[in-house]
């Protein structure tokens, strides 16, 4: 019984065993080269060019749903939204009228004081394909790749504020980590107060945690957090977050504040992606080591 | 007559299981699991993609291994951005105590059949997250309630596939 039991298996190739040290060598050893040294990005991206038709095709019934939808709008609705969207355009019209006086003086006051400028940002408009699939990241992809120059790094938002930021591109698509992705970092500045921060995203889908802010610190419920640009990732001055939530114990070091973005990071469909670099002189050499403020928007790579 | 217990006088009713049926399944599956799924629902989902392996696995050993287990984890890696070999390895161990339990879970009818298939899944998502704690340092435990709904599962599929693989008898015809 034995016998013809290990001839069988002898016959069918190698036993489970074996092929099951095997595949996990492999999968470790894969899992240690890309977690360490990102040498598979150009496999990843054959790959993904190989399995890109097919997640179109399963996306395909949303996106009829959602066609579906948009057909069969009630004329109600779109009464009212035209109306929303008209008085929208008479108040933003008239506030952009004083925007371009406003950035000329700008611009005249930074040449008077002889301050860097700041640079324009270019616009391209893309569509959310997919929200992440794994419970464990807070991540979308958008239709928009390297074919359209998008590049690793730029900053994706959406007309109320940050979303996150491009951290993967395939050649039709990209990987936007959100701002809620965990321990995803965005240096920031309290607009009222003009306090440096920095705001982590917890891993949750609507909180942001903003750390290491002492008890005393001078924020108040309802602040509003704008990007600082000091890490040179993120341009300055776009809205991340609001306040919503301030505990201070005084047993602890620092105050425990919690923060809801302002963009629609769960909600939208339609993304801005900012192509415009923005640039920062050189750091410094020697002031490197212990400072963590003026590290990349990113810590942590997902 | 409807008696699914898959004993081996079943079996042999069943038209042996051509590589064209097994593929489509998988790309069904694969199709399935990567239909937009967000918020709770996600963290609901049924990996379906793993238990049709784990069908595949039991019921045709020596058709389907870990071989082909590894190669559809890697591509629900670049599929799901997560790293590669991440689900590559939970597939391969799944797919390694689907073969090696094989005569076992064919011997049972389906409700137990449930109870022994519910710890290989559950091993397949531990080592998922176990591999992402490691990493990362952390583990999302609303993760976990997947391996329940996957099993759940388990049985109509398995019900689904023996009723695909079943040869039309005459008064259908």
């Amino acid at each position: 019984m034995e016998h013809t039991e290990s001839v069988r298996f002898f016959n069918r190739g190698p036993s489970p065993v074996v092929r099951l040290a095997f595949f996990s060598l492999l999968s470790l050893l894969l899992l240690f080269v890309d977690a360490r040294y990102q040498y598979l990005e150009s496999t990843r991206r054959v790959i993904a060019a190989l399995v890109y038709p097919v997640q179109r095709l399963s996306t395909l019934p949303g996106e009829l749903w959602h066609g579906a939808g948009a057909f069969l709008t009630l004329q109600n609705n779109l009464v009212h939204d035209n109306e929303l969207l008209r008085a929208r355009h008479v108040a933003d019209a008239a506030r952009l009228q004083q925007f371009d006086t406003l950035q000329l003086e700008n611009a005249q006051l930074r040449k008077l004081l002889d301050v860097q400028q700041r640079s324009d940002y270019r616009m391209q408009l893309a569509e959310v394909v997919y929200v992440e699939r794994d419970v464990f990241k807070r991540e979308v992809f958008i239709d928009k790749g390297s074919q359209a120059n998008v590049q690793p790094g730029q900053i994706v938002m959406d007309d109320n504020g940050i979303i996150g930021q491009v951290t993967r591109v395939y050649p039709w698509l990209s990987e936007v980590t959100l701002v809620t992705d965990k321990d995803h970092a965005v240096p920031v500045q309290i607009l009222r107060s003009g306090l440096r921060a920095i705001v982590f995203g917890s891993g949750d889908t609507n909180d942001l945690a903003l750390r290491y802010m002492p008890v005393n610190a001078d924020i108040q419920d309802g602040d509003e957090l704008v990007t600082s640009g000091i890490d040179g990732t993120y341009p300055p001055g776009m809205p991340v977050a609001k306040v919503t939530h301030i505990e201070r114990d005084p047993a602890y070091p620092f105050a425990r504040i919690l923060c809801s973005p302002i963009a629609g990071v769960n909600s939208q469909r339609f993304l801005l992606i900012l192509s415009g670099e923005h640039k920062l002189p050189p750091r410094p050499p020697e002031a490197a080591a212990p400072d963590s403020r003026g590290k990349k928007g990113k810590k942590k790579m997902p | 007559m409807m008696n699914f217990s898959a004993t081996p006088k079943d079996r042999e009713f069943l038209l042996p299981a051509s590589p064209l049926f097994i593929a489509v399944s998988l790309f069904v599956a694969l199709l399935l699991d990567w239909l937009p799924w967000g918020g709770l629902w996600l963290a609901l989902r049924p990996d379906f993609v793993a238990v049709v392996l784990l069908y595949w696995c039991t019921h045709k050993p020596y058709r389907v291994n870990i071989g082909i287990a590894w190669a559809m984890g890697i591509l629900s890696d670049v599929a799901d951005a997560s790293l590669f070999g991440q689900h590559a390895l939970a597939y391969a161990v799944l797919a390694f105590g689907g073969v090696v339990l094989h005569r076992r879970v064919q011997m049972f009818d389906l409700r137990q059949q449930t109870m022994q298939v519910f710890p290989l899944l559950l091993t397949a998502y531990a080592v998922y997250a176990g591999v992402h704690w490691q990493l990362h340092g952390y583990v999302a435990w609303e993760y976990f309630a997947g391996s329940v709904t996957s099993t759940l599962l388990w049985a109509p599929l398995t019900l689904l596939l023996q009723a695909l693989r079943r040869p039309r008898t005459d008064d259908e015809l």
